[in-house]
């Protein structure tokens, strides 16, 4: 189990790795959509098959699709890519490296909760994620959902040339 | 040393190819004998008796003809696409429950090869996933047609993937499980799904036309106005592979149609007649695959008489029609299962 885990560890930092260097764009997609697979089997190992099924459907197989379409359809290349400035890439470097700063301290000091063996957790299956989310959780995911309607809305407008 | 289990599932899994790749290669000999009929002509009839041996014939073809890789294309993106195309085509087949299973001396012989509590997802997940061959392959040709063509499809297999989804999302309410073992089991003595989701299994039809790239919904590789679509560039068996994955996806949905709204291995009334278990549980996987040919011919039959929509058709149907739908369809459902008390 835990030499799977390595392995899909490996790929998964590896890919993300390759998503920033490939130079061609549509590249980059790829990798990031390998990179998706391997998350996805780090959620099978934890037992939470209908989170990995979710996020294969929908990370992968539906916004990476429309990411891909839209580096099609522009047909993005190293060419046509704007010059950034210097400061640009250093300031972009540094607050970067900040966030990893926060990232990192927020997990050494988070308690790690529940203990046993983690591919044994009962979590990640489908009814018990379905209690949590609509009996325990439902205010927050109700407002979360009118949340992404207000977005959709948003969109469809945006996406209108002239408005009526 | 293979535990005996561990060496019947790698057998099962390699008949259950073997089987949909027979039954693939024998569908594009049924549809060109089903058209011929419709449009009363003979049909292939030189490789021998009734030209059964053309799609060997065919195949043969295929293999021998000579590869081009354009000269301009991405070499590794123009191979991987057929090859993402076929393996997602191939890969459904694990979860559908093929049969009861047999029992031989005490042990029982499963015909699923592997009972996920979250089947139709892993359908719904490769299926998704299916798209990027036709993309990346008409993208990597660095081809205009070809290039369009990826375009139409991913954009038309997003859109049709939704009103899927949710036109299952009633099917799941009602059976209460995910487990395509269980939906069907719960089918059996004619209580099959079709019945109490007319309209969810409709909705899932047209979107089922439309994932698999088949007329009516066939633009991806509009001859008319692409050439031919994403596959303009490819020659040899590469060509030869997205054709065959679009014979293979067929087969499946098919299977998956007979196993979620028809019942699946489940054959009214038989079991009143036949009492050995094992008989039973064979019949019923003759049962389960004179379903999926029944599909197959129906797939073939439309082809041949609907003729190809217009591309703003095709969006609007599947937007503004099949989604709205298909939220109807989860509201009554949901209303009717309220009414009936079935909500705990």
């Amino acid at each position: 189990m835990l030499s799977i885990f390595y392995f899909l560890s490996f790929l998964a930092i590896l890919c993300a790795l390759m998503v920033v260097v490939s130079k061609n764009p549509v590249h980059s997609v790829l990798y990031l959509i390998l990179t998706f697979f391997a998350i996805a089997g780090h959620y099978v190992l934890l037992n939470a098959q209908f989170l990995a099924a979710v996020h294969v459907i929908v990370y992968a197989g539906a916004i990476m699709v429309l990411f891909l379409y839209v580096i099609m359809m522009l047909n993005l290349n190293a060419a046509v890519e704007p010059n950034k400035k210097s400061w640009l890439k250093i300031a972009a470097t540094a607050s970067g490296g900040l966030l990893m700063v926060v990232l990192v301290g927020i997990f050494r000091s988070a308690v790690t909760s529940g203990t046993g063996n983690p591919s044994q957790s009962q979590v990640g299956l489908v009814h018990n994620l379905g209690v949590a989310l609509y009996r325990d959780f439902m205010r927050p995911f109700e407002v979360s959902s009118i949340l992404f309607l207000a977005a959709m809305v948003g969109a469809v407008m945006l996406g209108k040339k002239e408005i009526h | 040393m293979l535990s005996p289990a561990l060496l019947y599932t790698i057998l099962l899994i390699v008949v259950v190819l073997g089987i949909t790749l027979f039954i693939a290669m024998y569908s594009t000999y049924a549809e060109r004998k089903v058209a011929a009929f419709m449009q009363d002509r003979v049909g292939p009839d030189r490789a021998g008796p009734f030209g059964i041996f053309q799609p060997v014939a065919d195949g043969i073809k295929m293999f021998m003809k000579e590869e081009i890789i354009p000269d301009v294309s991405n070499k590794w993106l123009f191979i991987l696409g057929p090859s993402i195309a076929m393996l997602t085509a191939c890969m459904t087949s694990a979860v559908i429950p093929w049969g009861k299973g047999l029992t031989i001396g005490g042990t029982t012989f499963p015909m699923q090869i592997t009972d996920v509590n979250i089947g139709i997802l892993y359908i719904f997940g490769v299926v998704s996933i299916g798209v990027y061959g036709i993309m990346i392959g008409g993208w990597a040709s660095n081809n205009k047609y070809s290039l369009l063509g990826a375009l139409r499809a991913s954009s038309q297999m997003i859109s049709y993937e939704i009103a899927m989804g949710l036109s299952i999302i009633a099917l799941i309410m009602m059976t209460g499980t995910l487990s395509l073992k269980e939906i069907v089991q719960q089918q059996a003595e004619g209580h099959w799904n079709i019945i109490y989701q007319p309209l969810g299994f409709l909705i899932f039809l047209v979107c089922a036309f439309a994932e698999t790239n088949r007329t009516p919904f066939d633009l991806p590789e509009c001859e008319t106005e692409l050439v031919g679509g994403y596959h303009t560039e490819y020659s040899s068996m590469k060509l030869g592979f997205y054709l065959f994955a679009e014979y293979i996806n067929m087969f499946i949905s098919s299977a998956v149609i007979s196993t979620l709204y028809f019942g699946g291995y489940q054959m009214p009334f038989i079991a009143r007649f036949v009492h050995d278990p094992n008989l039973l549980s064979i019949l019923g996987t003759v049962f389960l695959f004179a379903k999926i040919f029944f599909f197959i011919f129906f797939f073939m039959w439309i082809r041949w008489t609907v003729p190809r929509f217009r591309y703003d058709q095709l969006m609007d149907l599947g937007w503004k029609k099949l989604i709205p739908l298909s939220i109807l369809n989860i509201f009554l459902t949901g209303l009717i299962m309220w009414w009936m008390g079935n909500v705990k």
